[in-house]
């Protein structure tokens, strides 16, 4: 076989092999739109969800996922970026360092399972916190921080060292140098990475099952008080989110409707990843474009 | 390759008074030796070039006089300023960069606005007296020459500017601080020649109130502004004296083909 | 002396501030290596326990197929056999990457070799998607199309190895096609001028320049892809039928490793021989991402070495 026959050939493959791919990722996307969308409606997002019978909504799961995101983003993103600041500035090149980046990376590459049975362990069991929303977002927080970490060492990175030696050469510390003049440069990076972040926390379920729990105890949306028992602020509380929701309804089958709550429920994940995925490219090019605008 | 001998070494002796001088400075970069006994001294309110060839040591040594070069070099000898070695352990070096400033190679503003660049540091040492404030942002600017180009725009984008505003910027940024001593490494080589003879004149006239001590690879250009010049090659200063010596009667040999351009 | 004499050898405000930033970050990374330690800890002393306080060989948890830890067998040692969970886990994850791999380094191909601009323009951000598709809408995905398909041609239930891999093949798909397309764009361009302007088709470019300096990247592309597979939990439960058989054939149900622990580890007390042997599951699932990191770096070494010019 000549060099220009097989040329053909093996690109016709690939066309193929690609092929094949898009229809998957159309036909993936488009079932779950599909199916889930039209069940989606102001009663689904609001209501209650049953048990034992049909038209249950998922208004608590909801809420706990957001809560929880935002919970595990509040204890995250400060130690985040302080080890952040650490690799990308003061991290010298030696065996600490290594040791420091090997670390991260084993746990990055846990798998969430792991990381959620060790939050179980030390916090639901060994710290009594029970199933809670708190031993929730700390799991998450466990999940979360490598990439988070990684994310912000790398924007940090990506800042020219000149800005360093601007700040540093006037006489400024290290330290305003990094959060006055640094820190907002790589602002746009950061806060992409963070809501990329957000997506993966929004449908992580397999960390939650046994931290967070798997019901979704009835709350007052009208009692702001973090503190009584039926608030919907309360940390203690377990707490089922919206994922988590989805496996529950599949694995129980004791709802009736569980394959039109998962699709429906399965839509609303898709539709929220989808935003934070658009929202994070929109906000990043934006903020990018404002710094470096003459205006 | 030419080997010189680098034993063969022409200081003169400097009458007037010194700014800063350094006493057998060593720079190692892990096992490498970069710079070998480095001992200068710097006239006041003078410009000083430092020339030689890339790889010569000169930037590397320009930047240990205000302590640049502390995270990735070894630096051993005495840096002395008003009878004190910065080079000390001991030393603050935040207050020896706040009286010995630099400006670098490329052009390297804040991404803020031209009046939060010259103000943002100022304000950091405790500087929050408006009016003051404001007499230094103009003062600054006009001594940079920049101020009747940027004087409507205060709260443009620095990153706005052209490269050889944004360079003036950043002269103006280190005098705002109103140091005794301005380093500049290379300044004009990443500009076209407007700004570049733009950048000279204003340096001759900030040598009226500071000490310049300026690297550049272009001979021309030391000799156009500078008083003194020390010549390094491969880590050694080989000769330094008034400019004028140098380039018209050089009393080395590396000196003289390095001017010639007969050189390596 | 002066005054600025003084304050060169005075402590000042920055150096405060210096020294308040580095405890403030140093305090955070140290955080970071507590917890990872801790993890480590806690799932080896827990996991650890059914062979030092339990007794049970551990050569017979690796090999025996027969899994009732509540039980003792006719010589009266506890019948824990992780063998079946071990063999249906590493084949979901080994069918998986092998369906995927050639599916994902084509794809990556297109776009960064032939596709022009809008067509990966277009692929980056939907593969971008999928990589974040929470694992439970694969699962559903594939509890409510994929099993009932398997079911309708093979007959049986549908649950098992091949509905985990179809599963588990559309989840690593992008995890594989993202990582190889940064390998890709790592080969500078000049090897591709290079070759074409010694009049290489396009396919002998790729083939033999392209993939050869980009091999180690691909590589790593695949165990992170593995990696992956290896630990998914939920998906893989939802389809693979939860039955601690010796896996007989790719349709029969079976259970992996992190399936067992999903459903049980809230079924066991602490403590005792059945939830210990859980936590040995999850050791042994700790080892193996701790394997597939140490293969991850060793691939990384070999490919700096190679690489440098």
């Amino acid at each position: 076989m000549n060099a220009k026959k097989s040329d053909k050939l093996a690109t016709g493959m690939i066309y193929g092999l690609v092929g094949i791919v898009v229809s998957i990722l159309v036909a993936l996307l488009g079932y779950i739109l599909y199916n889930g969308v039209p069940d989606i409606n102001w009663h689904f997002l609001t209501s209650e969800a049953q048990s034992f019978s049909a038209g249950g909504g998922v208004r608590d799961q909801l809420f706990n996922s957001l809560y929880l995101l935002v919970l595990a983003l509040i204890i995250s993103f400060p130690i985040a970026l302080g080890a952040g600041i650490y690799l990308s500035e003061y991290a010298k090149d030696n065996w600490v360092t290594d040791i420091i980046r090997t670390s991260i990376e084993v746990l990055s590459s846990l798998p969430s399972v792991v990381v959620g049975l060790f939050g179980y362990l030390l916090l639901v069991i060994q710290l009594n916190m029970g199933f809670s929303i708190l031993a929730g977002a700390i799991a998450l927080t466990f999940f979360n921080l490598p990439l988070l970490t990684r994310n912000i060492e790398e924007s940090l990175r990506s800042v020219p060292d000149l800005q360093r030696e601007a700040g540093t050469s006037l006489g400024l510390s290290g330290w305003k140098t990094i959060t006055k003049i640094i820190l907002p440069m790589a602002l746009p990076g950061i806060l992409t990475g963070l809501i990329l972040c957000s997506g993966r926390i929004f449908g992580e379920a397999a960390a939650l099952i046994y931290t967070a729990g798997q019901s979704a105890p009835s709350v007052d949306y009208g009692n702001w008080n973090l503190f009584t028992e039926t608030s919907f602020l309360n940390p203690m509380r377990p707490a089922e989110t919206l994922a988590v929701h989805i496996w529950k309804v599949n694995t129980e089958s004791v709802t009736p409707d569980s394959s039109a709550i998962s699709s429906a429920s399965s839509a609303v994940l898709i539709i929220v990843i989808l935003i934070f995925n658009l929202g994070a490219r929109y906000l990043g090019n934006k903020l990018f474009k404002k710094m470096t605008a003459s205006k | 390759m030419k080997t010189y001998d680098f034993n063969q070494q022409y200081i003169s002796k400097i009458e007037q008074e010194v700014a800063l001088s350094t006493e057998n400075v060593q720079v190692h970069y892990g096992k490498s030796h970069a710079i070998f006994d480095a001992s200068l001294d710097f006239p006041r309110f003078q410009i000083t070039s430092l020339i030689g060839a890339s790889g010569s040591g000169k930037s590397t040594y320009l930047r240990c006089l205000n302590r640049m070069n502390d995270r990735i070099a070894q630096v051993d000898g005495k840096i002395l300023y008003r009878n004190t070695d910065i080079n000390s352990k001991t030393i603050n070096v935040y207050e020896v960069r706040r009286h010995i400033g630099m400006v670098f190679q490329r052009p390297n503003p804040f991404a803020k606005s031209i009046r939060e660049n010259i103000l943002f540091a100022l304000k950091n040492n405790g500087i929050n007296d408006k009016k003051e404030l404001q007499e230094r942002l103009e003062t600054s600017l006009r001594d940079a020459a920049l101020w009747d180009e940027v004087k409507d725009d205060l709260d443009k984008s620095a990153l706005a500017l052209s490269g050889g505003q944004q360079q003036r910027l950043c002269i103006a940024r280190s005098i705002a601080m109103h140091p005794d001593i301005l380093l500049l490494d290379e300044p004009a080589s990443a500009l076209d020649p407007i700004s570049t003879s733009k950048i000279e004149e204003t340096l001759k006239l900030l040598s009226k109130s500071y000490t310049i001590i300026i690297v550049t690879h272009n001979m021309q250009q030391a000799s156009r502004i500078s008083d003194y010049t020390a010549f390094f090659h491969m880590g050694h200063i080989i000769e330094y004296n008034q400019t004028k010596n140098i380039f018209t009667a050089p009393e080395i040999k590396a000196t003289e083909d390095y001017i010639s351009g007969d050189f390596g | 002396m002066d005054d600025i004499q003084t304050r060169l050898q005075k402590s000042s405000r920055a150096t405060r501030q210096d020294y308040f930033g580095k405890v403030i970050c140093y305090s955070c990374i140290g955080l970071i290596i507590l917890l990872v330690a801790c993890i480590l800890y806690f799932i080896a002393s827990k996991g650890l326990a059914t062979f030092t306080k339990n007794g049970v060989n551990f050569w017979n948890f690796l090999t025996q197929s027969d899994w009732k830890p509540g039980d003792v067998d006719k010589y009266g040692n506890p019948q824990v056999g992780a063998l079946p969970m071990i063999v249906t886990s590493f084949s979901v994850t080994i069918l998986a990457a092998l369906l995927a791999t050639p599916f994902a380094i084509g794809t990556a191909i297109f776009m960064t070799e032939i596709a022009n601009k809008r067509g990966a323009k277009f692929l980056q951000p939907v593969i971008e998607l999928l990589v974040g598709i929470p694992s439970v809408v694969y699962g559903f995905i594939g509890l409510s199309l994929i099993v009932p398909f398997i079911r309708g041609i093979f007959g049986g239930t549908g649950f098992g190895i091949l509905s985990g891999t179809l599963v588990l093949f559309v989840m690593v798909l992008p995890t594989i096609t993202s990582l190889s397309v940064d390998s890709l764009k790592s080969v500078p361009m000049h090897y591709r001028q290079a070759s074409l302007a010694l009049g290489a088709t396009r396919w002998q470019t790729i083939y033999k320049v392209i993939l050869k300096a980009a091999a180690p990247g691909l590589l790593t592309a695949v165990i992170f892809g593995m990696a992956r597979a290896f630990g998914e939990a939920l998906a893989v439960q939802m389809v693979i039928g939860n039955a601690i058989l010796m896996p007989k054939n790719l349709i029969s149900p079976a259970s992996t490793l992190t399936s067992k622990l999903t459903t049980e580890i809230g079924n066991t007390v602490m403590g005792t021989l059945p939830n210990n042997a859980l936590w040995s599951l999850a050791l042994v699932l700790l080892f193996m991402s701790l394997l597939f990191n140490l293969i991850v770096r060793f691939i990384g070494r070999r490919g700096n070495i190679k690489n440098e010019r």
